[in-house]
């Protein structure tokens, strides 16, 4: 009795003073609103048409495309991104054989040291190297960029929500602002050196847009359109992220139909164990 | 320990007679989940999770040996290390998708568990030992949980720690040199990283050593059941094995394909995209939030906004991050005394009115708003929504409970397990045990049969 007393105590005395000293006083502010408006980013993100191939439970690697992707990251986006987590091997992947992934491979400068003096120097890669970064350090990285950090590409699909759709849509998106919600939006402006683009969640980003019709040349003859490099170079970057997602889904299925199967055999041996005894309802 | 009519463990090669005499673990295991352990018949799929929970945590250790062959807890290479597990580790990918995932899915299971010992009240005498060593468990698996969700150290990781260890600040006098010496800095950094390493490997086999204590407990006075009525003779039971192995090997098969196909295809649903990046703290990210097992108690932990004042004089008599502190752990720490705050004779939800309709329309409402409210945005209306689900939480708990435990008229009882699955309970109506029967004797009464504490309609 003394503990249901004492639990009612507490209980009324904790809600008394959640309800006055937060409740309310919340309250009281709810129904006054002071809610400033700001020009809000967009959250849904578009879609190229028809979709990735490696979307879905049956998605695959589209290897022409990640090839593409490849190239476009090669020509436009190495110039300030990193790709950390990749290694020039792990090209293979993309339909290269070993041969195409050495020559590949040395076509990029990797820091080194000379063999004979010691010092620090920079040599062609080879399959074992990792992407080079394109700045010695951050700080280099802020100086050369208005003081943004260009981020490192190899998970970027993953880091951010609906990551493949992001990329493709934030390189798409640097569009007029909306001038409905410009003027909802007393505060809003595109600082100098910052780029209006409404996929970004800062609305305003660093990165200037990249993409321009014919800005490289496909080695598979593909017209470059910015959409078509957009969409490349996202299904790259998603398998820069996560190498073994098409993997991942087919031992998936594999573990999936295992796991059926078993679960058919013990649901059939449950209902012959209970067979005996299983109870007559009413 | 156990019943009258538990079947009795019986070597049979020389080797398990040998075995017997010196270390009898066959006898262990056949007493405690094989044919020895008599379990009331009428158990619904709700009873599953235990052993569900008991399969999580097996995997979890598991596929954690494995992961910490490959990690280092060191702030300069964790990040890397994971994805070097994730890119060049053999299946590396799928024992940390099992171990990430596997997380989530071990805390469905336990909620589920808990929320069925809530609901047929199986924190009742005499199974109050088993529910506060369950509480003990849950504590560990959270403090585990958080421990584990740092080690990648991502941005979530890593402001997931500043936020939960600053908590400790919130404590008058000693919090902030408490604070500092508990993550051994300011900030966390690499010695909180380690330490959370080595506790995040410890605390696993803790937890398992508290989970024999709770298997133990339950041993005592046996499996609860739906109805809530205690078990009176054989014929209310089957032996643990087949007939529980079998309907638990099914639900296991249920849970892993369910669990297999959120691994396998939507692997990084469940958690947050920001511990992709690496840990900056230099960089805040827009929302701080715990992974979504954390969420009721982030909701009321964020739902004191004010700090307690003497109105207008100013003076705080204590601050709301403290009050939330208070709050926060009172909300588990109110599970404790729960066999004391709820004196209902009666057990099972089925036959309790009042207690029925608090539950599903008072606290499951109020828990689905507590995890829906605890990842959303520090905005309105969600903070005022978050205060209301918290009132009501307390106010559950340690007012609406104890009163309807008092005023409350339950519905009639089935006179035994036996009367409520077959209809009626005249002697020799069923053969009880299934495959084995045995002569019929008289229904053998439990030692201390008053234990039973449910109104009986035919007294």
């Amino acid at each position: 009795m003394t503990i249901r007393l004492a639990g009612i105590i507490v209980g009324l005395g904790l809600t008394a003073v959640l309800v006055l000293w937060s409740l309310v006083p919340g309250l009281v502010n709810f129904a006054l609103p002071e809610k400033p408006d700001y020009y809000a980013f967009q959250e849904e993100n578009i879609a190229p048409a028809g979709g990735f191939a490696f979307e879905g439970a049956f998605g695959k690697w589209d290897e022409q495309q990640l090839q593409r992707g490849y190239q476009v990251y090669k020509e436009v986006c190495s110039a300030c991104h990193s790709l950390e987590y990749v290694a020039f091997r792990n090209l293979e992947q993309l339909g290269y054989n070993e041969a195409e992934v050495r020559a590949e491979a040395a076509t990029w400068n990797v820091p080194g040291i000379d063999p004979r003096t010691g010092e620090a120097t920079t040599q062609p890669a080879a399959p074992t190297d990792y992407f080079p970064s394109p700045y010695p350090n951050d700080v280099a990285a802020r100086a050369a960029n208005n003081n943004a950090i260009p981020p490192d590409l190899s998970l970027i699909t993953k880091a951010r929500k609906d990551g493949t759709h992001y990329v493709y849509s934030l390189l798409l998106g640097y569009n007029e602002p909306d001038p409905k919600d410009v003027a909802k939006s007393p505060d809003f402006e595109t600082p100098s050196g910052l780029y209006f683009n409404e996929y970004f969640y800062n609305i305003n980003i660093a990165m200037p847009p990249q993409l321009y019709p014919d800005l490289i040349t496909y080695a598979d003859g593909t017209e470059a359109t910015p959409e078509q490099m957009s969409e490349d170079v996202a299904s790259f970057l998603t398998w820069t992220a996560e190498p073994s997602l098409v993997q991942r889904k087919q031992t998936g299925w594999f573990v999936l139909g295992f796991l059926f199967f078993a679960t058919i055999l013990a649901f059939l041996s449950y209902k012959q164990v209970w067979a005996g005894i299983k109870p007559k309802k009413g | 320990m156990s019943f009258a009519w538990a079947k009795q463990y019986e070597p049979k090669s020389s080797f398990t007679k040998w075995m017997d005499e010196k270390l009898p673990i066959p006898r262990l295991v056949y007493n405690a989940v094989g044919a020895g352990y008599p379990v009331p018949r009428n158990l619904n799929y709700m009873w599953n999770f235990g052993v569900l929970a008991g399969f999580c945590l097996m995997l979890q250790i598991v596929t954690g040996v494995v992961l910490a062959m490959h990690y280092a807890a060191n702030t300069v290479v964790a990040f890397g290390t994971v994805e070097h597990i994730m890119r060049n580790v053999n299946y590396g990918w799928m024992m940390r998708y099992a171990h990430a995932n596997g997380a989530s899915f071990f805390f469905i299971v336990i909620y589920l568990h808990i929320f069925r010992g809530l609901f047929y009240s199986s924190y009742k005498a005499p199974r109050e030992m088993i529910w506060l060593l369950g509480v003990v468990i849950f504590l560990l698996l959270m403090a585990t949980a958080f421990m584990g969700y740092v080690l990648p150290w991502g941005q979530m990781s890593f402001w997931g720690a500043k936020v939960i260890t600053g908590l400790f600040g919130a404590i008058p006098l000693i919090g902030e040199p408490l604070q500092i010496w508990l993550v051994g800095g300011f900030a966390p950094d690499n010695a909180a990283l380690n330490r959370f390493f080595s506790l995040h490997f410890l605390l696993p086999f803790v937890t398992a050593g508290v989970v024999i204590l709770h298997i133990w407990a339950l041993h005592i006075p046996g499996s609860s059941n739906p109805t809530g009525v205690e078990v009176k003779k054989e014929s209310d039971t089957v032996p643990f094995h087949p007939y529980y192995t079998a309907k638990d090997g099914f639900g296991l098969g249920i849970f892993l394909i369910i669990f297999t196909a959120v691994m396998f295809f939507l692997p990084n649903a469940l958690g947050h995209p920001d511990n992709y990046v690496e840990a900056n703290p230099l960089s805040t990210p827009a929302l701080i939030v715990p992974e979504w097992y954390f969420y009721p108690f982030y909701a009321i932990l964020r739902a004191f906004t004010g700090d307690l004042t003497i109105p207008f004089t100013g003076i705080v008599l204590i601050e709301a991050k403290l009050l939330g502190v208070i709050a926060m752990f009172g909300s588990i720490l109110v599970w404790f005394f729960l066999p004391w705050l709820d004196k209902s004779p009666v057990r099972s939800g089925h036959y309790r009115p009042l207690f029925n309709k608090f539950f599903w329309l008072g606290l499951m409402p109020c828990m689905g708003a507590l995890f829906y409210l605890g990842g959303a945005k520090p905005e309105e209306p969600f903070i005022v929504l978050s205060q209301i689900a918290t009132a009501y939480y307390f106010l559950h708990f340690l007012v609406i409970l104890p009163i309807i435990s008092q005023i409350e008229v339950p519905k009639p009882l089935p006179f035994s397990i036996t009367q409520a699955v077959l209809g009626d309970d005249t002697p020799g109506s069923s053969s009880g045990g299934g495959t084995h029967p045995k002569p019929r004797s008289a229904v053998k009464d439990l030692p201390g049969k008053d234990s039973d504490g449910s109104l009986q309609p035919a007294e």
